[in-house]
């Protein structure tokens, strides 16, 4: 049995599979897909004291309105107080099919855990 | 990028007037005067729901839209209980004919492309920028309560809009050339901003509203400086329309109010 199934994520289809070919040429940029705009990551904190996360990405032109696309689009429920972006194309990702090695190693080395103590009871907070 | 001039400005807005107003007469058209401003313009920016150039601006515009709404619904809400007779907010937005409407003409004018609408929010957002300013001293506290609150709201749309003046004036020709279109279509609608009518007497609203227009000018005409798009004519006087805070309005109010109204005209009292 030999089934592959490729799995796109947002933003890596590739042009023959993505449709909308016959548009390339033309004047107007496809409604909705950023209009040929950098792709940007953006970070948002929920409160102070808490780390920055990831929620999303957005198209925009520059750093500034990238910023004020975060802002309309993923602060509008009062998700944040404080938000970066960053382009997508600066951030560096381990590839896939080396996950083998990367990540299976440590599969098998439970005792890497710190689950293996008698806690006393007074210590508390663990 | 226009931290310095667009959001930065007068952030302690000094009172101009002495602020004791009565609550009379004049008050409840004042308030709907503000509604009415208010509640157009975030019907025309709607337009745009699901139009938008971008799904990010689409999304923008709209929680613009969503904000003026908010701020439409305050005035309405305070100017029924002061009215009384039945009012409510809801009555008020939609019962009322285009000769009741007090909003000024800009509000009202099409979207016509994306720089037009730009250019109309930018236009609208700095005078409401310095009259919410003015009208947070108010000393009828609910007034001034939504002031405060809608000013921070006011605060990021004059930042946006501004923001996408100067990418459009200062873009590509194309952009450019609409942008000067859009100036050609709506500076006409600006003068009356700041003739005050019957119910904007300095008595009523608690300061001088023809003192906001300098600093409006200067405001608006930094920005047009830095998009390119600055010309010297429009420091002298031109003509300018008048008689929408008056209820004379131009053909497109009635269009706008059709689709806005059909539901409760049609089903009265409908609620979901």
């Amino acid at each position: 049995m030999n089934i592959s199934i490729k799995k796109y994520y947002y933003g890596d289809i590739p042009e023959e599979t993505a449709g909308g070919n016959e548009l390339k040429n033309s004047i107007v940029p496809p409604s909705g897909g950023g209009g040929g705009w950098p792709l940007w990551e953006v970070f948002i904190r929920s409160k102070q004291g808490l780390d920055h996360k990831h929620a999303g990405s957005l198209h925009a032109t520059d750093a500034t309105m990238a910023i004020e696309n975060a802002r309309d689009v993923y602060t509008r429920r009062q998700e944040g107080v404080s938000i970066w972006v960053v382009e997508s194309k600066y951030i560096h990702a381990t590839n896939p099919d080396e996950a083998e090695s990367l990540y299976e190693p440590a599969n098998d080395k439970i005792y890497r855990h710190p689950s293996f103590y008698d806690l006393p009871d007074e210590v508390k907070h663990m | 990028m226009q931290d310095s001039k667009t959001t930065n400005n007068e952030k302690s807005s000094k009172p101009l007037g002495s602020l004791q107003i009565p609550i009379s007469g004049g008050r409840e058209a004042f308030l709907l005067h503000l509604a009415d401003n208010a509640l157009l313009l975030a019907q025309r920016n709607s337009e745009w729901c699901g139009h938008g150039p971008v799904l990010e601006q689409d999304i923008a515009i709209t929680n613009i839209s969503l904000d003026l709404l908010g701020q439409a619904r305050n005035f309405y809400h305070y100017a029924a209980q002061l009215t009384g007779d039945g009012a409510t907010e809801n009555t008020l937005a939609y019962l009322r004919s285009e000769r009741e409407f007090k909003n000024c003409l800009l509000v009202e004018q099409p979207n016509g492309d994306w720089g037009q609408t730009i250019l109309r929010q930018f236009l609208f957002s700095h005078y409401q920028y310095l009259l919410y300013g003015q009208l947070q001293y108010s000393n009828d506290e609910p007034v001034a309560a939504i002031a405060a609150k809608a000013l921070k709201e006011v605060t990021y749309h004059v930042r946006w809009s501004s923001e996408w003046v100067i990418r459009l004036g200062d873009g590509t020709k194309e952009s450019h050339e609409r942008m000067l279109k859009a100036i050609d279509q709506l500076w006409t609608f600006t003068g009356e901003l700041f003739v005050p009518v019957a119910y904007e007497k300095e008595t009523i609203i608690g300061f001088d509203l023809p003192s906001l227009q300098q600093p409006w000018f200067e405001k608006v005409s930094a920005v047009l400086k830095e998009a390119t798009l600055w010309s010297p004519n429009f420091g002298e006087a031109v003509f300018m329309q008048t008689g929408g805070k008056q209820g004379i309005h131009s053909e497109h109010l009635g269009y706008i109010l059709a689709e806005l109204q059909y539901l409760q005209r049609a089903y009265p009292g409908a609620e979901w």
